[in-house]
């Protein structure tokens, strides 16, 4: 793997026969350009790049945290922040449900954890049949920019650990940038959330865990 | 050519000190500010969303939505507030412009809004318009073959020169003066204006300075661009 560095759209990345166009570029002739800004990366002569900044683009298997915007005669449809419309159908729940009562699973306004278990050309498909799935009944909300998602969770969750063990919140990360804060009081949750916002803003800094480690110290009271 | 002299003391390709920045907006999925001399445009970028109502859905491929807005304290003797002829004639240009740069194949019945906003105003709007909104388009990860660059080149009596800024265009001497406003995306034209007379001759030395001056802008974009992160 060659170094990452930052990419503009129109921009050649490599040159030669041997690379790929991946996710974000193109092959034109010899040249392989950029369509996205963001990162590039290369490996295996697959380039691709990782964006930076934008919207959350829904992909498979992605656990989500979405919000009930209106409800169907066999399903819920959740916001998930986005482009297409995210859909929870009846039979992807995994409890008896009262066809006349949706409301008593989910109501409108209500959020919860929920998997992508299939795209589609009519959109997301939503999934609440899996362990730490479900409706959020209590807690707190933060919303990210979805892109700097990898940097809370940090390398096989070293950063979400660190927080998770500072703060004795329990988080879990919606990888559309929403993150779902529970602790025994409110004053442990609001420093968990004032971590995860040092976090993105600091986002690109190297050594971040060290900053991070140090922030949650001096913070504590 | 006889030496010209401009009202500010520059060369006839030379452009009003430029500069350029990513991410001023917090709020939006992408944002840009872009300045020359004293025009200032910022643009925000909202999408790929649902587009509505449905009636305006395109199934083959995304649509682009531009609105260019001038701020009524933008210029000296306030503008009124809201959309104009002229406003929504730029907002349609400017779709136009940047266009043909945008792979939006992958969001189809979808909808990218850009708005354009005016903070000041010494000419060459539209083209500043263009730079942001292009910048802020990829900074919000909108897949794009190119930057889009754009540029006003002018004709004060017979001598070409490049960025008129307000007191060019109000040239009142000789054969008075033409704006021609250009955008260009690796190299192409996608956008070009003519406001005023000019020969074919000269327009073709004008494509020639604007392709120089767009090159230079491409540089400044690229640098907002790589430098947003750090």
């Amino acid at each position: 793997m060659t170094e990452r560095k930052i990419i503009v759209p129109g921009e050649i990345i490599v040159s030669g026969d041997e690379y790929l166009p991946g996710e974000g570029t193109e092959k034109n002739g010899n040249d392989i350009i950029a369509l996205k800004y963001g990162l590039s990366e290369e490996s295996n002569n697959l380039v691709k790049v990782i964006p930076l900044s934008g919207a959350y683009s829904a992909r498979r298997g992605n656990v989500v945290i979405g919000k009930v915007e209106s409800i169907n005669f066999n399903g819920w449809v959740l916001d998930i922040g986005a482009a297409d419309t995210a859909f929870l159908s009846l039979m992807e729940v995994p409890r008896y449900v009262n066809k006349d009562a949706l409301e008593e699973v989910l109501k409108i306004g209500d959020m919860a954890v929920l998997k992508i278990w299939s795209i589609n050309k009519r959109g997301v498909d939503l999934s609440l049949k899996q362990r730490g799935l479900g409706k959020i009944e209590q807690g707190l909300i933060v919303n990210i920019n979805a892109n700097k998602v990898p940097r809370v969770i940090g390398k096989e969750g070293s950063m979400i650990k660190l927080i998770k063990d500072e703060t004795g919140c329990n988080i879990t990360v919606g990888q559309n940038g929403f993150i779902w804060i529970t602790g025994k009081d409110i004053g442990s949750e609001l420093f968990a959330k004032k971590a995860i916002e040092f976090i993105e803003k600091k986002s690109s800094s190297p050594g971040l865990t060290e900053e991070v480690e140090k922030f949650l110290k001096e913070n504590k009271k | 050519m006889a030496e010209f002299k401009r009202p500010d003391g520059r060369k006839v390709t030379e452009m009003r000190e430029t500069s350029a920045k990513v991410g001023v907006i917090k709020n939006a999925d992408g944002s840009a500010m872009f300045q020359t001399g004293k025009t200032i445009a910022i643009a925000a970028v909202y999408g790929p969303k649902k587009m509505h109502p449905q009636h305006s859905q395109n199934p083959a491929k995304g649509t682009l939505r531009c609105n260019y807005n001038m701020m009524s304290f933008s210029v000296t003797d306030r503008i009124r507030p809201g959309p104009s002829r002229r406003s929504t004639e730029i907002s349609k240009i400017t779709e136009w412009a940047l266009e043909p740069a945008l792979d939006l194949e992958k969001y189809p019945n979808m909808v990218v809004d850009v708005h354009i906003s005016i903070l000041q105003a010494d000419a060459g709007t539209r083209c500043a318009g263009i730079n942001a909104a292009s910048l802020a388009l990829a900074h919000a990860g909108i897949p794009m073959r190119d930057l889009v660059t754009s540029i006003s080149i002018g004709k004060l009596d017979k001598t070409l020169v490049v960025d008129l800024d307000k007191k060019e265009e109000d040239f009142e001497e000789g054969e008075g003066p033409t704006d021609i406003p250009i955008s260009m995306t690796g190299g192409k034209i996608t956008h070009l204006q003519l406001d005023g007379k000019i020969n074919g001759a000269q327009l073709k030395e004008g494509l020639k300075m604007a392709k120089d001056a767009c090159d230079e802008i491409y540089e400044i974009q690229k640098k907002a661009l790589k430098e947003a992160t750090q």
